[in-house]
């Protein structure tokens, strides 16, 4: 039969030479590559302390916005969750009372939002369904911990705060809020 | 037996028999979309203009065709006439144009409506709409009403099609909702927003075709593509006691009636199987109710997503 690959070798069990026996020769011949790796650029970094450029598009961990005045823009469609290829997002809607204007966006908003993180697969498929331009995937790491139930992300941890919102400029703009 | 042609189809059909109901005779892709025309209710028809088609023969008599496009719903056929649905490039612009007009005034707040996935000017915005609209001006507003402790309206939502006002004429005894004002001002109320107490006034929502009339008892609960769909009866004094709940787990969150495939409410043993508000917004507990098995969803309708075979039937396990 023909081989398929060419790195077959024939096993041979054939004495060693005084040449080999010696190992020294064999020996030095694996010092030299260790050495010449050992001169080249390192491909690794020192994480935490040093971080990789992520690119503009990375999906990491999501974040609900909040619009220009600090409103909460999603409005529980549930499009996201019935766009999940992993069935991670699960969410109940209440409805907005009177003022709660400066809470909410819509007359209707998500009361409990909820992410599992470990059936999350990041694929971005709940950002391309949003109507409303509420969930983005940013570029920041889910972080890892020890027990299973602190991986299911509620509000919480998902909307981003008044004062400390999260870039998403980076991403594409999908403009679909303006298109009314 | 008259014999009438559409979209190359031949079908025989009664005299007096309108286009629609023939296309519906036939079934399938041929048949006109119709927003405001209800078989179950009489003298429903001729206001949205969804269901234009062409007349391409008038009848073997005088086989010209008829100048303009003429309303499904309200044309009765001729033997010899020949009629163009979705063959005609000239109907699917023409309803085009009818959804852009529905449009103009309707919110698009799908993502907030309680209708959407079940909505029919949805299907027709997306089989006809284009995604951006032309219209510059404002839209109506209107703050949402309570008619009765147990109906919402959104008059934004409304497309004026008069179904409701029909079941409030045809199924209540003593009607105190109807169309007030005209023309751009129209707008579906109540008396003095009297509150509609009658045993049938639920039916409305389940004949409206947008979200404008809601079941405040579902109200924001869930979306109706997350509900399972199952058919359930009891024993009821007042309706037939037939009806369609849609749970979540074990849980009933809503009621309705059992509606076909053009969005109508279902026949059963000749009488159309109208609920009673009882059913509708008091039985939400399951055992009140004897299910007995799994709604036929259409598989490309958004309610089937997510849905398998085998969940369903565990549901059912479950709860049997």
């Amino acid at each position: 039969m023909e081989s398929l690959t060419n790195r077959k070798k024939v096993v041979s069990d054939k004495p060693m030479t005084l040449w080999e026996k010696i190992y020294i020769p064999a020996i030095v011949g694996g010092m030299m590559t260790t050495m010449k790796h050992m001169l080249r650029k390192r491909k690794t970094i020192k994480y935490p302390e040093e971080t990789r450029v992520f690119a503009p598009v990375y999906r990491g961990q999501h974040v609900l916005k909040r619009d220009e005045q600090g409103r909460e823009n999603c409005t529980a469609c549930g499009l996201c969750a019935v766009a999940c290829p992993a069935e991670a997002i699960t969410m109940t809607s209440a409805e907005r009372l009177k003022g709660e204007e400066h809470l909410y966006r819509e007359e209707k908003y998500a009361s409990s939002y909820e992410i599992n993180m470990l059936r999350c697969i990041f694929c971005g498929l709940c950002e391309e369904a949003c109507p409303k331009e509420a969930i983005f995937l940013t570029d920041r790491i889910v972080t890892t911990e020890f027990e299973r139930d602190e991986f299911i992300y509620a509000k919480d941890k998902l909307v981003e705060a008044i004062d400390d919102r999260i870039d998403i400029t980076k991403r594409q703009f999908t403009g679909k809020r303006t298109e009314k | 037996m008259i014999k009438v042609t559409i979209d190359d189809i031949e079908v025989e059909v009664e005299p007096g028999t309108t286009i629609l109901n023939a296309a519906r005779q036939i079934g399938g892709e041929v048949v006109p979309p119709a927003m405001c025309y209800y078989s179950k209710l009489p003298g429903t028809g001729g206001k949205c203009r969804t269901c234009l088609v062409e007349v391409a023969a008038g009848s073997t008599a005088d086989p010209r065709p008829m100048p303009k496009l003429m309303a499904s719903c309200s044309t009765a056929v001729m033997d010899g006439m020949v009629v163009k649905n979705k063959t005609s490039q000239r109907v699917h612009d023409n309803r085009g144009g009818v959804v852009e007009f529905l449009l103009i005034n309707h919110p698009l707040d799908c993502p907030i409506c309680d209708q959407a996935g079940e909505c029919h000017l949805q299907d027709l915005g997306y089989e006809h709409g284009s995604a951006k609209t032309r219209y510059r001006e404002e839209r109506r507003t209107f703050d949402p009403i309570d008619i009765g402790n147990k109906i919402k309206l959104h008059m934004n939502r409304c497309i004026l099609c008069y179904r409701c006002v029909h079941v409030a004429n045809q199924l209540t005894d003593k009607r105190v909702h109807g169309v007030m004002h005209r023309g751009e001002h129209a707008e579906i109320s109540t008396y003095i927003e009297n509150a509609v107490d009658n045993d049938f006034s639920g039916n409305m929502i389940d004949v409206c075709p947008v979200g404008a009339l809601t079941d405040k008892t579902f109200r924001f609960k869930s979306r109706v593509w997350f509900l399972k769909p199952m058919e359930a009866e009891c024993s009821c004094t007042k309706c037939s006691g037939k009806a369609v709940v849609w749970m979540f787990g074990n849980e009933i969150y809503r009621v309705t009636a059992r509606k076909d495939k053009y969005g109508e409410v279902e026949n059963i043993e000749d009488k159309t199987a109208w609920i009673c508000n009882d059913c509708r917004f008091e039985k939400k507990d399951p055992n009140a109710w004897n299910i007995t098995g799994p709604r036929k969803i259409d598989r490309h309708s958004v309610i089937s997503q997510g849905k398998y075979a085998t969940k369903i039937d565990k549901g059912l396990n479950k709860i049997g």
